[in-house]
């Protein structure tokens, strides 16, 4: 599903006019999270997914970014000094290295391009390669070699190449 | 052997009613949700949930492999799939036979049996079970010869379709070359299978069906039928037991005919057997069996008091049938309302979108199954069933009073829903007179704004 400017002018006015305070909606490559702040009124954070997570041919909507809420701030902080998240493209075993023993695909410092392969998912004996999405330095590894990971769960994070 | 952990590889309101069951027995759950569905009611209620894939059902509860990858990571002892997505897709069940898991299901060669609609009434047949007058066409030239014997009016139906989907209605001889041609082209392309069959169309049908418990070894009971005539362009909309205005003898040979299409499969689990009860000619036809739970199973439950999730799990385990035919007693009269987001003044249109406010009825003699609440949000992809208002009364009469009250109670704002549609029929004189035929919903007269 990939959501258009208007439609999360709809989506906001529902919060509007609703009694709740934050709603959090996470669709293929969009992560949409919109908070009410202290102060009356809805102060948006629109956050995208990493290119690496979106379908070819949709581009995430590029809302004018308002003052974000100040509890949003921090994470939104956070998850940028660390890197970009690399999610799971599908439920499955991650394995970190190519086989039993084999030294890792990755390691923390390590260079990567988009297309290095950062890990395999297993379903069912069906093997799939994982790959960075974008350029740039691993920061951090997440997932645990030989673990169920969820669709979207991350797996590490890169921060991006200047 | 023993279930201790189940997975459920479904979603909506059913995944919350399939939860619950197995918290009272002391089961553990774990629920493969989509991306659209991780802060769902059910992915909440559940002991864990597992994201198995973007929102599309393809990507997600569709994904045989995934779901079973997941049980079995998940360190489940069970799926249960629920109704509709992999729930009669036979790959599933044989998956979950091959890696020790156990499916809440029938076999995959009972799914295979009654999925195919030829191999079904050819085994309705040898179960003695009455079949509407057809037959299968292999060519235009021999559609049209069988046409003339059946008679119009009459209905080409695709072998690959189901739920009134890749079926029309000829009512003219002249006009059977073409519509077969044009069904069979359609079905192709739709199912994948462009095999086609005619059958008599019946002009005045009921749709009564025969919930059935098999232990899958030969014993099968009956736990009564439900009449789920209320339907809009094949859509069950209301459903309720007992099926009112039938002869006793019918009843009672419409339940054995379940009964024995069943035994005949050796059947296990639950499993619904659909009949069209021709009101004219006074009799009943085979139209297939759903090897499932189904969405209207809570009339039964509220007439018989038992809880039919439980029954399929006891089965699943191994436990046999925990009730004799004669140990099931029916009381009083219980009927469902599917509530869905759809708006019944732009011709039932979906209404996506997030429920700003969900207040559901409570009260004596009513049940809500639902996975709404105030905030929910209603995905685009899936069906659009919000949830199910049923009442149980000491009488059919009573069963609607409490109906009436509860869907004057009841509030869903954000989303259009069909609920003014449910009082509309509740109110009108030939439902509350009972035994309404197919074709009532399609007569009704519109729902106007101020209603």
């Amino acid at each position: 599903m990939s959501l258009t400017a208007a439609d999360i002018q709809e989506i906001m006015r529902l919060i509007e006019v609703s009694n709740f305070d934050e709603l959090t909606l996470e669709t293929n490559g969009l992560k949409l999270m919109l908070r009410r702040g202290a102060a009356a009124g809805a102060a948006p954070a629109v956050t995208a997914l990493p290119a690496a997570m979106l379908p070819a041919a949709a581009p995430a909507p590029a809302p004018a970014p308002r003052p974000a809420a100040p509890t949003a701030a921090p994470a939104l902080a956070a998850s940028a000094d660390a890197g970009q998240d690399v999610p799971s493209p599908m439920l499955g075993t991650f394995y970190r290295a190519p086989k039993p023993g084999a030294p890792p695909f990755v390691e923390i410092g390590a260079e990567v391009e988009a297309d290095t392969v950062i890990g395999i998912i297993e379903v069912m004996k069906l093997m799939s390669t994982v790959r960075a999405g974008l350029r740039g330095r691993v920061t951090q590894i997440l997932a645990s070699d030989g673990v169920l990971v969820e669709f979207g769960e991350v797996l590490l994070r890169i921060s991006p190449a200047a | 052997m023993a279930i201790r952990r189940v997975f459920i590889a479904n979603r909506g309101e059913i995944a919350a009613r399939i939860i619950r069951t197995c918290r009272q027995l002391g089961i553990e759950t774990v629920l493969g949700v989509s991306q659209a569905d991780r802060h769902s009611l059910p992915a909440r209620m559940a002991d864990r949930a597992v994201c198995i894939g973007a929102s599309r059902p393809t990507d997600s509860y569709l994904k045989v492999e995934t779901i079973v990858h997941a049980a079995l990571l998940t360190g489940a002892d069970a799926i249960h799939p629920g109704y509709g997505f992999l729930s009669e897709r036979a790959a599933l069940a044989q998956l979950c036979e091959d890696n020790g898991l156990v499916f809440i299901g029938p076999t995959p060669a009972q799914i295979n049996a009654v999925g195919d609609k030829l191999r079904a009434r050819s085994e309705a047949e040898a179960a003695d079970v009455p079949v509407v007058p057809g037959a299968a066409v292999n060519s235009t030239a021999e559609a049209v010869e069988a046409a003339a014997r059946i008679g119009t009016p009459l209905l080409v139906k695709a072998v690959g379709g189901g739920g009134g989907r890749g079926m029309k209605r000829v009512d003219h001889l002249d006009d059977v070359a073409a519509a077969v041609e044009l069904a069979s082209a359609e079905a192709g392309a739709a199912f994948g299978d462009p095999r086609v069959y005619l059958e008599r169309y019946v002009s005045r049908g009921r749709h009564v069906e025969v919930q059935v418990l098999g232990d899958g070894r030969g014993e099968v009971i009956h736990l009564g039928e439900r009449d789920c005539s209320v339907q809009r362009r094949y859509q069950k909309l209301i459903e309720e037991t007992p099926a009112v205005g039938l002869s006793v003898g019918l009843l009672a040979s419409l339940r054995e005919a379940g009964v024995r299409f069943a035994r005949r499969l050796n059947y296990r689990g639950a499993g619904t057997v659909e009949f069209l009860v021709d009101m004219e000619r006074d009799c009943f036809y085979f139209l297939e069996m759903n090897a499932r739970i189904q969405v209207e199973h809570p009339v039964t439950e509220a007439v018989t008091g038992i809880d039919l999730v439980a029954e399929q799990i006891a089965i699943a385990a191994g436990e046999g049938l925990r009730m004799r035919q004669d140990e099931v007693v029916f009381r009083g009269s219980a009927i469902e309302c599917r509530i869905n987001a759809e708006d019944p003044m732009r011709d039932f249109h979906p209404s996506p979108g997030i429920v700003s406010e969900a207040v559901w009825p409570m009260g004596a003699g009513l049940r809500v199954d639902t996975h709404i609440e105030t905030g929910s949000f209603v995905p685009p992809f899936y069906d659009s069933l919000l949830g199910k208002v049923i009442a149980h009364g000491a009488d059919r009469a009573a069963a609607i009073a409490t109906l009436q009250q509860a869907l004057a109670a009841m509030r869903v704002e954000g989303v259009a829903t069909n609920r003014d549609f449910h009082r509309h029929v509740l109110a009108n004189a030939e439902f509350r007179q009972g035994g309404v035929d197919t074709g009532f919903v399609a007569r009704l007269p519109p729902i106007t704004q101020d209603e």
